[in-house]
């Protein structure tokens, strides 16, 4: 589904990806591990197209395209989510017309009809009562006045909506407490868990893989990946630290 | 007072930021006299959405308790002057929310003078306008509060969006006190659309110009809320927006 390949990247000519190649097959769910300026976040905002982040070598296929040919609504439309470690707050702007809009153009670049506001609106409720957020939430504007953890699940919401081929998942387990952790885990894993489908998680921390099990897992280290192993290697990080397994 | 027949220049304070060539075509300006008698309200909404220079010019009286709810669209294809004077009796209330959107190398403009001739009026300016190519968009908004005007309670919003770095806003809110007891408020920003938002709404499906305008949509609807005829200005607003973005 994904193949990246000796991938290169800087963010204002800074190098920060450094030769990172890794292979992602529908059906998995990777995890990236790895310390703080070790090129995570670069690597998600790099497959979404963010601007300022500069690819200067290598290469990217998704579902046999060329990914860093398309621009970043392009990719969204190919099927590539990217749940942000930061959602944005849009004043003025409600979740229901931004997600409505969003996934209308998505559907016209690939050929599919737009779904009614009713159609629409039903299928948001299904995924709010998944994520068990009031849809209410959703006529507000897009994340003012949320929660750390309420945007978190808002980004899985918008995943469900949305309903990916790819999430790339910055960081989604930050902010979130024991109980939202439990929640986003299963949100993850009713909506991307299928033959079809895959996920990248990027994450500091073991816990939420207690929640969505891994398939692989990676160290991610001074811009590339530097070990990959099991389920198992999260445990060993955890309980080591980087420095002593990524050596 | 200036001769009404000759055409303004730039010493003029009103006309600073004009268009003057697009005025002299529709020089000289009749002015529209306006009154809402004591006690009575009404609302009124102009919505400038054509393709030659428009410049109107409205002097308003507003009597004791009265009221005005006026709304401006400032959208048209060339440039677009509307200028308000209006004089506030006691308790007197008047708004006036107005939207400027200026493409190409068009000048629009908004010219406020609202005087609390008397205690305790309200009045509330709200305007929002989005520039983009060489276009130049303008509020220049004075308040002016009488001698014995006490109670007063004013406030200009006053908000810019320029969509590239070659168009220009010039706001210049003014406030010129006389009285002991008056509340003013003012608040003045030029900005441009929140990269971080447009790149968030593109990674999930939105094309750049729908992004763009569902932002601006917003940022204009702020200048609306709560008219009789919100709805159809938003409509009006949005469908000049697409000539925009």
């Amino acid at each position: 589904m994904l193949t990246i390949s000796n991938l290169h990247a800087t963010v204002a000519d800074k190098p920060i990806l450094k030769g990172l190649s890794l292979t992602i097959n529908a059906g998995e769910v990777h995890a990236i591990m790895g310390p703080n300026g070790a090129g995570k976040s670069t690597l998600g905002y790099t497959l979404g197209g963010r601007p300022g982040y500069e690819v200067t070598g290598g290469s990217v296929e998704f579902l046999g395209q060329d990914l860093l040919e398309l621009e970043p609504h392009e990719r969204a439309a190919a099927g590539l989510f990217l749940g942000f470690q930061y959602p944005v707050e849009i004043p003025g702007v409600s979740f229901v017309q931004f997600l409505r809009e969003s996934l209308n153009a998505q559907r016209k670049s690939r050929g599919e009809e737009p779904l009614s506001g009713g159609e629409f609106l039903k299928l948001a409720r299904e995924q709010a009562a998944l994520l068990k957020m009031d849809m209410d939430m959703l006529k507000r504007p897009v994340n003012v006045g949320f929660s750390g953890g309420e945007k978190k699940r808002a980004e899985m919401v918008q995943m469900g909506i949305l309903a990916p081929k790819l999430a790339v998942l910055d960081e989604t387990d930050s902010g979130l407490d024991i109980d939202a952790l439990r929640i986003v885990g299963d949100g993850i894993n009713s909506v991307m868990r299928a033959p079809d489908k895959a996920v990248l998680l990027i994450t500091h921390y073991q816990r939420l893989l207690d929640y969505v099990k891994p398939d692989f897992v990676h160290v991610l280290a001074a811009g590339r990946i530097v070990k990959t192993g099991g389920p198992e290697l999260a445990l060993e990080l955890e309980e080591r630290g980087y420095e002593a397994v990524a050596a | 007072m200036a001769d009404m027949a000759l055409l303004p220049t730039r010493k003029d304070e009103d006309f600073r930021y004009a268009d003057l060539a697009a005025l002299e075509q529709v020089w000289p300006v009749a002015v529209e006299t306006i009154s809402v008698a004591a006690g009575e309200s009404g609302n009124l909404a102009l919505v400038l959405d054509g393709a030659v220079p428009v410049a109107r010019e409205l002097a308003i009286v507003l009597g004791e308790g009265a009221s005005l709810d006026l709304r401006v669209l400032n959208a048209g294809a060339g440039y677009g002057r509307i200028a308000v004077r209006i004089e506030l009796g006691r308790s007197a209330s008047f708004t006036l929310g107005a939207a400027q959107l200026a493409g190409g190398d068009q000048v629009v403009e908004i010219v406020s003078d609202v005087l609390h001739a008397a205690p305790d009026a309200v009045s509330r300016q709200v305007v929002r306008s989005v520039a983009g190519g060489q276009a130049t968009a303008n509020y220049l908004g004075k308040v002016r509060v009488a001698k014995g005007a006490d109670g007063t309670d004013g406030s200009q919003s006053v908000r810019a969006m320029l969509l590239d770095r070659t168009a220009t806003a010039n706001a210049k809110p003014e406030l010129e006190i006389f009285a002991d007891d008056v509340k003013c408020a003012h608040g003045c920003a030029v900005g441009e659309l929140d990269a971080n938002g447009l790149f968030y709404m593109a990674q999930r499906g939105l094309p750049p110009a729908e992004a763009k305008k569902l932002m601006l949509q917003a940022f204009v609807a702020e200048a609306f809320a709560g008219a009789p005829d919100e709805e159809r200005l938003l409509e009006a607003a949005l469908a000049a927006l697409g000539r925009l973005v």
